[in-house]
């Protein structure tokens, strides 16, 4: 596993090293007959092939389903695609991990086909932000991986571990930020309401917006780097050459425990929580195929061996796992998280995004 | 021989694979593009058809103008470097031996299997504080002390540069080397240095292949969209790069479609001047 990290591969192929890891582990094998079928959409590449390779072929022996998965782009081009798809009546795939905001606009056109909580046998454990929902209360979509972006430090330039996300604004740290380029992947809204406004309620009007806004205009010398990919940080990271960031806590603490000079650290106003879900597209009619997917995928064995393996936060809550608290910490952490404001990417999209545009670029 | 013109139907016929090409991977894209731009655009979903001039109207602000005119300025910037760089050099390069002209456009074409994203690193490293080439410097006893060059506007243009070198030189070489050398023999003979010769002959000689070439580099470097905002600040990236943005992470087509239409109109309109001041003066 060395190797390629130090390639700088995405974190998705972090991910899914770890998961084919998992997968062998996970279940035990009952072979049934395969008279059921399901399409799974999954990110593609390495991330793909390992649930090929581990994941499916466990749970179809577990439940004699036979899964077809389906390479997914990233972005929103996904959407779009099952968007078009189902206003013929198709579906390339019948479930799809999906973003959080990508599962809000899915939603404005009754994309996905409602999840009936009483088939998911571990629904009422669901981390109650791992459930997206309709407005009139029907449920979208099920929680399906999820991680922390941190605040990052390289262990040779900063001995001391920052506490708290003001260390971005610090003048000290002039020219020294690796930060993520667009207001809705980087949800530095949400972190500078939460660390100086009281939390991300007060972005609900846009005057509280405008205010994160120029608090957040500050930051701009303190930042060397807006980065889109994440190679593109995490190299100079762990070189010394972009001390300080935010980042994924996952592939940090991979970095770390392989010896380069990274620390992940928590801040006391909490780390970024971001997600995907499993959506089922309307256009499918692989519904209980698809509740006998989500459920199986959400199995307090499986959520903690992917946490132990893979990386990823579990969806579930902390008590109905079995991991022991360094385990826990490795992937998460007690102190409430921010969840990022995906509403905001929905309704306000296009104004946050020109706001937000002018502000670095200017 | 002799050509006759076109009588028959069946005399046009070479021309239906090309036609069918440019309508199939050009006509067909652009008309797609130009009519999404006036669609109308839903931000909790995707868009509808329409027809609205919204798209273009947020696009007319005095930002999106700046992005506008950095951009042109970069990729006539880059185009210029590349063909007083190439130029001198593919005509140096014509007056080596054969074996060594092989050797030189071998290497020129192993430049060419190069991933910009890997351009983009290599230089990131090459400028960066840790690792780049100041480094060097500062064991020579020539700086003090090792500092980043990237990011910076520096770092972006010989990105772009290094990039479209090898296309500049593979586009005037075969011009170059069928300049008829008698010309400059002639004009050694007739008392002129090699310099000068250079410049008041080979030069106006291959006017318009220099414009040409300028023009393919100008838009070669305008699409480039990855070595921007990875070797520059914000205030360096391409009007690509916020089409890219606009189109892969907003999903926002119609606004996507709007500016690149916008950007294909402005360089065919620098294109089309360029070549039209050239052709006066080639009748003046």
């Amino acid at each position: 596993m060395t190797g390629f990290r130090n390639r700088g591969i995405s974190r998705r192929t972090v991910l899914g090293t770890g998961l084919a890891a998992a997968g062998m582990l996970a279940m035990p094998s009952v072979l049934r007959a395969q008279d059921k079928s399901l399409k799974v959409g999954v990110y593609g590449g390495y991330f793909k092939d390992s649930f090929d390779k581990n994941i499916f072929p466990e749970f179809t022996k577990t439940t004699g389903i036979a899964v077809e998965s389906v390479a997914e782009p990233t972005g929103e081009a996904w959407l779009v695609q099952l968007e078009q798809a189902a206003k013929a009546g198709q579906a390339p795939a019948d479930l799809s991990m999906m973003s959080q905001t990508s599962t809000l606009k899915g939603q404005s056109t009754e994309l996905w086909t409602p999840i009936d909580p009483a088939k998911i046998k571990n629904y009422d454990s669901l981390l109650p932000h791992f459930i997206n929902k309709y407005p009139d209360g029907r449920v979208a979509g099920i929680g399906a991986v999820a991680w922390y972006i941190t605040l990052v430090t390289n262990t040779d330039v900063y001995k001391e571990a920052p506490t708290s996300w003001e260390a971005l604004w610090d003048p000290a740290n002039a020219d020294k930020l690796g930060l993520l380029a667009l207001a809705s992947n980087s949800f530095l809204l949400e972190v500078t309401a939460t660390t100086f406004m009281g939390g991300t309620k007060a972005l609900d009007t846009d005057e509280g917006l405008e205010k994160a806004f120029a608090k957040l205009a500050e930051v701009k010398p303190n930042v060397r780097l807006w980065y889109r990919d994440e190679a593109q940080f995490e190299q100079a990271l762990k070189s010394g050459e972009i001390p300080m960031g935010q980042y994924y806590h996952d592939v940090t603490g991979l970095a770390a425990a392989d010896g380069h000079p990274v620390r992940s650290t928590f801040p006391k106003e909490g780390g970024i929580q971001d997600s995907g879900n499993w959506a089922l597209s309307r256009a499918s009619t692989k519904v209980e195929e698809a509740h006998v997917f989500i459920d199986y995928m959400s199995q307090p064995a499986i959520q903690g061996l992917m946490s132990r393996k893979v990386g990823t936060a579990p969806t579930l809550k902390k008590e109905v796992l079995d991991l022991k608290p360094e385990e826990f910490a490795a992937v998460s952490s007690e102190i409430p998280p921010i969840i990022p404001r995906y509403d905001l990417y929905t309704t306000k999209a296009d104004w946050i995004n020109q706001k937000w545009t002018e502000l670095i670029v200017s | 021989m002799r050509r006759e013109p076109p009588r028959t139907l069946a005399d046009y016929t070479p021309l239906a694979f090309p036609a069918l090409m440019l309508i199939v991977f050009f006509v067909i894209p652009f008309s797609t593009m130009i009519a999404v731009s006036f669609f109308q655009r839903n931000p909790a979903g995707f868009y509808t058809p329409d027809f609205v001039f919204d798209n273009y109207a947020r696009f007319l602000s005095l930002f999106f103008a700046k992005v506008l005119g950095f951009s042109l300025m970069l990729a006539v910037l880059v185009a210029v470097c590349c063909i007083a760089i190439a130029f001198p050099f593919t005509y140096l390069l014509t007056r080596q031996s054969r074996k060594m002209q092989t050797v030189w456009l071998v290497c020129l074409l192993s430049v060419l299997s190069l991933s910009e994203v890997i351009i983009g690193f290599a230089w990131q490293t090459l400028f960066s504080r840790t690792a780049g080439i100041t480094n060097l410097l500062v064991a020579m006893g020539l700086m003090t002390e090792a500092k980043a060059l990237t990011p910076g506007f520096g770092a972006v243009l010989t990105g772009m540069v290094y990039q479209a070198l090898p296309y500049t030189i593979l586009v005037l070489y075969p011009a170059l080397v069928r300049l008829d050398p008698t010309l400059l023999e002639a004009a050694r003979t007739l008392g002129a240095s090699p310099v000068r010769a250079f410049l008041n002959v080979v030069l106006p000689a291959l006017r318009n292949t220099i414009v040409a070439t300028l023009i393919m580099v100008f838009v070669f470097a305008l699409g480039s969209y990855l070595l921007p905002q990875m070797l520059g600040r914000p205030q360096h990236w391409t009007l690509s790069v916020l089409i890219t943005d606009q189109a892969i992470y907003q999903s926002n087509m119609p606004f996507a479609a709007a500016m690149a239409v916008f950007l294909v109109l402005i360089s065919l309109a620098l294109v089309g001047l360029t070549l039209m001041l050239g052709r006066r003066e080639n009748a003046g």
